[in-house]
C-alpha cells in the first residue's frame, strides 16, 4: 500500500532531502519495497494536501526566518491547508524550524525564542520520549532516551503558567531534554496538540537514521511516523 | 474608500517588546557586558524591534488602528511580545490620490 508524506518546502527550507532520504530508508527497513515514493516534496505555494497520508514541516529558514522564525511562513498559502489538514486528524509533524512555524501558525501552543546563553548550538543531545500517544511516538517505548542532533539559535521554548499546566495534565509534552541546552521551559524539547495528531520537536530526527552518520537513534520517530501514515490511509 | 475621502500617508512607528516576565537573553548579556564600559547604575536592560510603516489613512486615528492590526497580526507574536503603536507625523497626499 502506497503511504505517502509530503514534506512542505517553504523559501528558505534546507532539511527536506534529509526527510525524504531518512523516511525512505526507514520505510525500506520496515519492509516497503518499490512502487509510489514515501515521501514527496510539496511546494509552499501549493493549496491541496489531500493526496498525502502525512506531512512534515522541516528544517531550514523559511522566509528568511526575518521578523520571526515561521512568522511569514505561517501566511503561505499551504498553511491553510495543513491547519485542515491538521484539524481533520492528518499527522503532522513539524522538525526544527517547522515546529516554529507551527507555534508561529497556533497549531501548536508557545513560542520559540533565542537560546539561552545566545549561542547557535549544533550538537547531539539526549532526550527523553514523555508520552507514547503522538503520531510521532507511538512506536518508542515510553522513557526511552535518544541521542538527537540539535542545529538551531531560537529553540527556547516558552510558554506561559496556564499553557505549561495545561501540556503537562493533558500529557502533551511529547519529548523532554535529560541536559536542557537552551532554557526551554520545563526541558521541553517537543509538544503536541490535544489529539496528538500534530507533534512540534526542536531535534532532527531524520539526521539520526542511518549508521553512516554515528546516529541512528530518529529510526523510531519516522518509523512512528509512516505507521501513523499508513493508518490514515486504510479505506473506511 | 468613500469617493471624494482625502487619504493622506502617516508614519507609523510600531515598537514590539517582549511581555513582562518572559526571559530577554539579549538583555541579559547587553546588562552583563555595560559594568565592563565602565556603565554603572545602568540596568534592566530589554531589547526589542523597532518597526517603522508608512500608512494611507483618512486621519491619525484610522491609521493608528490599522497599524495595529498589523501589529497584532504580524509583527509581534502575542504569545511572548507585546507592542505599541504610534503615529509619528503624517506627509503629503497616499499615493494615486489628490494628485489629480
Amino acid at each position: 500500500m502506497a503511504r505517502t508524506v509530503g514534506v512542505v518546502v517553504f523559501p528558505g527550507s534546507n532539511c527536506e532531502h534529509d526527510v525524504v532520504e531518512a523516511l525512505t530508508r526507514v520505510a525500506a527497513r520496515a519492509g516497503h519495497t518499490g512502487g509510489a515514493p514515501v515521501a514527496d516534496l510539496v511546494w509552499h505555494g501549493q493549496r491541496s494536501l489531500a493526496r498525502y497520508d502525512a506531512l512534515v514541516l522541516p528544517g531550514g529558514f523559511a522566509h528568511g526566518d526575518y521578523l520571526r522564525p515561521g512568522a511569514i511562513a505561517r501566511f503561505s498559502p499551504v498553511m491553510g491547508a495543513v491547519a485542515a489538514y491538521a484539524a481533520e486528524g492528518g499527522p503532522v509533524v513539524g522538525i526544527c524550524n517547522g515546529f516554529q512555524v507551527l507555534t508561529e501558525a497556533g497549531l501548536l501552543p508557545g513560542a520559540l525564542q533565542k537560546n539561552r546563553g545566545l549561542r547557535f548550538l549544533c550538537t547531539t543531545v539526549g532526550v527523553r520520549v514523555c508520552t507514547t500517544r503522538t503520531v510521532l511516538t507511538s512506536a518508542v517505548p515510553a522513557g526511552a532516551q535518544l541521542a538527537l542532533p540539535i542545529n538551531h539559535f531560537e529553540g527556547n521554548y516558552t510558554c506561559d503558567r496556564a499553557t505549561l499546566e495545561e501540556l503537562r495534565a493533558e500529557d502533551r509534552v511529547v519529548l523532554r531534554y535529560c541536559d536542557n541546552p537552551n532554557g526551554s521551559v520545563d526541558d521541553i524539547a517537543g509538544v503536541c496538540n490535544e489529539a496528538g495528531n500534530v507533534v512540534g520537536l526542536m531535534p532532527h530526527p531524520e539526521r539520526a537514521c542511518d549508521p553512516l552518520t554515528g546516529a541512528t537513534d530518529g529510526e523510531g520517530l519516522l518509523a512512528s511516523l509512516l505507521a501513523a501514515a499508513g493508518a490514515t490511509s486504510v479505506p473506511a | 474608500m468613500p469617493e471624494g475621502e482625502r487619504r493622506v500617508k502617516f508614519e507609523v512607528m510600531v515598537e514590539v517588546r517582549l511581555r513582562a516576565g518572559i526571559a530577554d537573553p539579549q538583555g541579559a548579556t547587553i546588562e552583563r557586558a555595560l559594568p565592563a564600559l565602565g556603565f554603572a547604575g545602568v540596568d534592566a536592560v530589554r531589547v526589542g524591534k523597532a518597526i517603522r510603516l508608512s500608512v494611507d489613512a483618512a486621519d491619525g486615528a484610522e491609521a493608528r488602528r490599522r497599524a495595529t492590526e498589523v501589529a497584532d497580526r504580524l509583527l509581534a507574536n502575542p504569545v511572548i511580545e507585546e507592542s505599541t503603536v504610534t503615529v509619528v507625523e503624517h506627509g503629503g497626499p497616499a499615493a494615486g490620490n489628490g494628485a489629480r
